[in-house]
């Protein structure tokens, strides 16, 4: 008996049938080696142009220009810089500024963002509306348009340090930027940072006890409550241990500036200003859409089986809100972070504004502007890692 | 038995406490203790607020005066508009010629109001937007018909927002729709590239992109060949675009049931066919709304090549500002321009409100 092939193809069935052209399997490949073939070959070209154009401008390549003294100043900074530091350590104190602007502005957008997005749903009429008026308003404007706004607002409407508008007592506004009372410096307050640190880390631990004691025995701990009191209550014992210092580091104005306390340049207050207000708009559609997204009937469901409010809150709404919620929210955080760089057009040195001047003294356009892009992918890139990570945990088991 | 009362039958009418304006403010307004606080504070604010506001702004203002005419005033100095016009519209447009620039934009206007109608899209629509945009195009750079020459690096004001966003959504939508399809791809070379343009896209600012068009593309090109900076910034943000848009019509490809592609299959339609005629219109349409969304960003996105140095509206206004007549007049000049952005896009997401309902056609 003769051996039937295993598998017969098309061509053996058909043998005068199909062309090649008519074979997706074979079209796919002529396709994909077209299309990278094509791929290749641009980036061929641009490479020889580009490396030609350096040599005729004698520009240099790679990143040796790291090294050397940068030579420009840099308005504020979180860590040590002068301008005899090394390009490196400018591009440091941007990038750090980046993740000082976008940290702080997450923190406030999410907290606004969250109240408008309450306000939005709530029963009071007027409420509503404002809230609605607020979103659709800020929406709508070009986030770049509110930074050059508030920055006039602060260059030109707040009057000059000697008429500083002080709407309470140790806080300062005008054109030289926010100036507010800080506590002086003290030794309590790093004893209240390991405190604060330490009731964190004993709630997680009574969290965790809690929940394994109520699958054991089925009674409920009060750890939400009994963290929150932690919390507040074991650094205020420490300050008070200290003997509850209360001096404070007050600005007073000396000459043309204020001296004491902690000072928010305009540049710094105006990009917060703009991207707080700008974000939060969406970051409030996010949080409406995800309490809505919550049927009524889960709620009624958990009052029926006798929660309290506060049970129901916590046990039912929030974790399927937050399903809904963290991942667009996760994205207008990223988006936040990617318009901080917006701070190069009011002239706060934040990580492109840095490489921009690089750029400019060097000549090295090219590895400034990848500089941008490994940066800035490096924050997207690991933002969607977490992301995956959180889908993967919460997301529904389905049957 | 008692009779009923046949003749006085009397009607309670509801209290007054539940219907009209009174039973108006009690249901939305003073529905609870802490809603009638609320609504107190809210009130309270406003009163801080709105009353200051109106005198600064139609009170104690200036419409349309000279620039000493606002010195001695308290309240909004609105002249920096009228004053300066037709720079911050024109801009670097010769004087005398700004009439080309002004008529391409009623044109352009013109088109977009005439494209609305959902009567008129048809095959002549394309050839109408063609034949307008050679129009446009001809009025804008001249060289014909006794228009002297004017060069792309001086278009700028309005002209130059409206194009780059025209043409920065109308390029990039058809571009995000291929890359969403190659992504979707089953081909694995095809996909990857897709996937690493649109993820590299999406993870870096735009800002990054125009720099990249302003100061890193003019290395790429060989010696003596230059491109136009207006066209660099343009195709930065076409190609910026199109890596959302790309990712919004991926959401409407995967919400697509398998069910639509094996019809299409078992009816014998080759993978050209079942996109277009069965998958992309469905897909398409689900994803209006974000789609709008992404354009909307798109065009306030424009205002970003301030910072490559191009003309836009926002610039030519900021230029007006830093004329020693005008500084200090910011606040004003930014809400005037504030509020053309707003009219502008509030009237794209609500005329998407509007053809979502109409292309409905669930149940």
């Amino acid at each position: 008996m003769k051996r039937e092939p295993s598998i017969t193809t098309d061509s053996e069935l058909h043998p005068s049938a199909a062309p090649f052209w008519r074979d997706p399997e074979k079209r796919a490949i002529v396709f994909q080696v077209v299309a990278l073939l094509l791929v290749g070959l641009v980036s061929y070209y641009l490479f020889s142009n580009t490396q030609a154009n350096l040599q005729r401008q004698s520009i240099a390549t790679g990143f040796g220009f790291l090294d050397k003294e940068a030579g420009f100043e840099i308005g504020e900074s979180l860590v040590q810089y002068s301008a005899a530091d090394s390009y490196a350590r400018a591009l440091l104190v941007g990038a750090l500024n980046t993740v000082k602007v976008s940290f702080i502005g997450i923190v406030f957008t999410i907290i606004l963002g969250t109240f408008i997005g309450i306000a939005r749903l709530s029963s009071n009429w007027l409420l509503a509306k404002l809230a609605g008026g607020y979103i659709e308003l800020m929406q709508n404007i070009p986030v770049l348009l509110q930074l050059f706004f508030w920055y006039g607002i602060f260059y030109e409407s707040f009057p000059a340090p000697r008429q500083a508008l002080n709407p309470f007592v140790g806080l300062f506004l005008c054109n030289r930027g926010l100036i507010f009372a800080v506590p002086e410096s003290h030794a309590a307050h790093g004893a209240m940072g390991w405190a604060f640190v330490a009731a964190l880390a004993l709630g997680w631990g009574l969290n965790r006890w809690g929940r394994q004691r109520q699958a054991r025995t089925g009674q409920m701990f009060p750890a939400v409550r009994v963290t929150i009191g932690l919390i507040v209550l074991l650094p205020l014992l420490v300050w008070l241990c200290f003997g509850a210092p209360t001096a404070m580091d007050m600005p007073v104005l000396s000459g043309f500036n204020f001296q004491g306390g902690v000072t928010v340049s305009p540049e710094f207050s105006a990009l917060l200003l703009g991207l707080v207000f700008y974000t939060a708009a969406f970051v409030a559609e996010i949080v409406r859409a995800g309490i809505q997204s919550v049927g009524r009937g889960q709620v009624e469901a958990a009052m029926s089986v006798g929660l309290r409010p506060g049970q129901v809150l916590h046990l039912v709404i929030l974790p399927q809100a937050l399903r809904v919620i963290i991942p667009p929210l996760t994205n207008q955080m990223l988006s936040l972070t990617k318009n901080s760089s917006l701070a190069i057009a009011i002239g706060f040195a934040d990580f492109v504004a840095v490489t921009n001047t690089t750029i400019n003294q060097t000549g090295q356009a090219i590895e400034g502007v990848a500089l941008i892009m490994i940066v800035y992918l490096f924050f997207s890139l690991s933002t969607s890692m977490f992301m995956n990570w959180y889908n993967k945990k919460t997301a529904l088991v389905e049957r | 038995m008692t009779n009923p009362p046949s003749a006085t039958r009397e009607y309670l009418k509801p209290p007054i406490t539940e219907v009209g304006v009174l039973g108006w403010l009690r249901g939305n307004l003073f529905n609870s203790w802490y809603n009638s606080l609320l609504t107190v504070l809210v009130l309270l604010a406003l009163w801080q607020v709105v009353p200051p506001f109106f005198n600064w702004a139609f009170i104690n203002s200036v419409w349309n005066s000279p620039a000493e005419a606002c010195r001695d005033i308290d309240g909004a100095c609105w002249s920096v508009i009228p004053q300066n016009i037709s720079f911050i519209i024109f801009g670097f447009f010769p004087d005398g010629q700004q009439w080309r620039p002004g008529l391409a934009m009623l044109l352009m206007i013109g088109l977009v109001i005439y494209s609305k109608d959902r009567k008129h899209w048809k095959k002549s629509l394309g050839t109408y937007w063609l034949v307008g945009l050679v129009v446009m195009a001809t009025l804008m750079y001249g060289g014909v018909f006794g228009m002297p020459v004017v060069e792309t690096d001086q278009w700028s004001g309005l002209p130059l927002t409206f194009m780059l966003a025209l043409f920065g959504m109308v390029a990039a939508y058809p571009l995000g729709v291929l890359l969403a399809l190659g992504r979707r791809s089953r081909m694995p070379a095809i996909k990857t590239l897709c996937v690493v343009y649109i993820e590299m896209i999406r993870g870096v600012p735009l800002i990054s992109l125009l720099f990249m068009s302003s100061v890193m593309f003019p290395l790429f090109l060989p010696e003596g060949v230059t491109i136009d900076k207006v066209l660099r910034a343009q195709v930065a943000i076409i190609l910026f675009t199109a890596a959302y848009i790309a990712e919004v019509v991926r959401g409407g490809l995967q919400a697509m049931a398998r069910g639509q592609f094996e019809a299409a299959d078992s009816l014998g339609l080759n993978y050209n066919q079942t996109m277009r005629l069965v998958i992309l219109p469905q897909a398409l349409k689900i994803v209006i709304p974000p789609t709008v969304g992404q354009m909307l960003s798109a065009f306030k996105d424009t205002s970003l090549v301030v910072i490559i140095a191009l003309y836009d509206v926002l610039k030519t206004t900021k230029v007006t500002l830093s004329n020693p007549k005008w500084t200090g007049y910011s606040t004003e000049a930014y809400i005037a321009l504030a509020i053309f952005y707003f009219i502008c896009c509030f009237a794209m997401s609500n005329y998407s409100r509007k053809l979502e309902k109409a292309l409905h056609t669930g149940h």
